[in-house]
């Protein structure tokens, strides 16, 4: 396929995820010749990344970052791009709706093909023939029930102004021909009809390929397809009375125990040490508890006590987290974010005094 | 070593953040010059090393300090910067 006779190299960019189905679709697009570059785009709702700052020092596996691992088996570029402000008004008001649970797949792969051909009308303005021909995605029909469905195929193509410049090469035959294919730049006959949700076909490809150690996600690629994950996010915008968020918010709900003994404030506490780690960099933005008379958890407080008798609750929960649960009194520090911090005394907690419906996700 | 001729503050940026904004440095530095990214998510340590393995440039330092890590670089022959 890559004779030299082939006058110009055609270039895609592909959506990188980091899973499987996006790899396979650029190696698809490698083995007919095709110049490939990956764009991965951040939202702050990605798994990736918080699993590394939150690890246990030395103690986990080490994490990488798998849209970065994709393109170094790949051998490809990859450009990372933050799109976490922009996507707001994705998670916020999606036109399509949301998915099982706050995850609204639809407008969020339209705005990020949409961000592709963006970037591929700039690139082709300034770099002309080093420019990007088409972009690539690993999506498959009925994958997902709600983004990946022989309707929406279309309608992201539209929607996100790439039109026929979109090909998905894991399932282009069961579509009609896109501009690369009526060019001739790929051979259509080549590309797959992988349908549904069966993995199989992706399985032998991937073999074929040679491909291994790749990453799977369970539910989707980021965490609004978590339903404990999307419960908090309800809650947090109940709780201000208004659907909005900030990237410290997004963060934060994936991490910790969440409890709201009351409407208007909620603890975080950490569970494990590269939770607390990861806590402490907030300490200065939210009131804090921790233990001082024996080991204990960090606990933020997202919102404001109403009284003295609101802190001893919430002293009581945070100590009933820790090391001294069966003593008669454990002592916490309270720090207010400008760092001015002092003791209070209380008894922890008993089991039945914390209530399942304070649990928030 | 002399001393890097350029430095970005990515402390408390969660990954991939330090990669992002170690990216968007390069695109607009020239080829050989250096930059000393520092850290406060230790996963940096392996996300920048291979965010410049795939992109064509150099690591000449890395370690940790304190609560902090680091990474030297060097910018390769394309520094990325297409649009
Ligand atoms: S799972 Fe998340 S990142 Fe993936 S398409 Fe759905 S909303 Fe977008």
């Amino acid at each position: 396929m890559t004779e030299a006779s082939q006058p110009i190299k055609r270039r895609a960019i592909a959506l990188v995820s980091g899973g499987l189905d996006s790899m396979l679709a650029v190696k698809v697009m490698q083995e007919q010749g095709i110049e490939v570059e990956g764009v991965n785009f951040y939202t702050g709702f990605c798994v990736e990344g918080h699993t590394h700052a939150i690890r246990k020092k030395d103690k986990d596996k080490e994490k990488r970052n798998n849209a970065l691992w994709v393109a170094e088996q790949l051998g490809i570029k990859m450009h990372i791009i933050d799109i976490s402000e922009e996507y707001k008004d994705v998670v916020l008001n999606p036109k399509h709706g949301y998915g099982a649970n706050l995850n609204p797949c639809l407008d969020c792969k339209i705005f990020m093909v949409n961000q592709a051909t963006l970037m591929i009308n700039k690139a082709r303005e300034l770099a002309g023939d080093r420019g990007f021909d088409f972009i690539v995605t690993g999506e498959v029909i009925g994958q997902r029930p709600k983004s990946q469905r022989k309707e929406t195929m279309p309608i992201i193509s539209q929607e996100s102004g790439a039109d026929d410049r979109l090909l998905r090469p894991l399932c282009a035959q069961n579509l009609p021909p896109t501009l690369p294919e009526r060019e001739g730049w790929v051979n259509r006959d080549e590309l797959h009809d992988f349908s549904g949700r069966n993995r199989k076909p992706q399985m032998a490809l991937a073999a074929k390929f040679g491909l291994d150690d790749f990453a799977q996600p369970a539910g989707g690629c980021c965490f609004l397809t978590d339903e404990s994950y999307s419960n908090k996010l309800a809650d947090l915008w109940k709780a201000r009375n208004e659907r909005r968020y900030e990237l410290d918010d997004i963060m934060l709900l994936k991490v910790g125990r969440h409890l709201r003994p009351q409407p208007h404030y909620k603890l975080i506490i950490s569970r494990e040490e590269g939770e607390n780690r990861f806590l402490e960099g907030y300490r200065y933005q939210f009131t804090s508890l921790t233990t001082v008379s024996c080991p204990g958890p960090l606990a933020l407080v997202d919102g404001e006590f109403g009284s003295e008798a609101e802190l001893e609750q919430a002293a009581a929960i945070v100590a009933r987290y820790s090391k001294g649960r069966v003593e008669e009194t454990v002592t916490l520090e309270v720090r207010s974010p400008d760092g001015v911090a002092r003791e209070i005394t209380v008894a922890p907690a008993q089991p039945d005094a914390v209530l399942a419906s304070w649990n928030v996700g | 070593m002399t001393s890097p001729l350029h430095e970005l503050d990515v402390r408390r940026l969660l990954c991939p953040m330090p990669v992002i904004k170690t990216q968007n440095k390069v695109r607009t530095l020239a080829t050989g010059d250096t930059l000393k990214v520092v850290c406060t998510d230790p996963g940096a340590l392996s996300d920048i090393p291979a965010w410049c393995r795939i992109n064509g440039h150099e690591v000449l330092e890395m370690g940790e300090q304190g609560n902090e890590v680091f990474v030297v670089l060097r910018v390769g022959e394309d520094n990325g910067a297409l649009f």
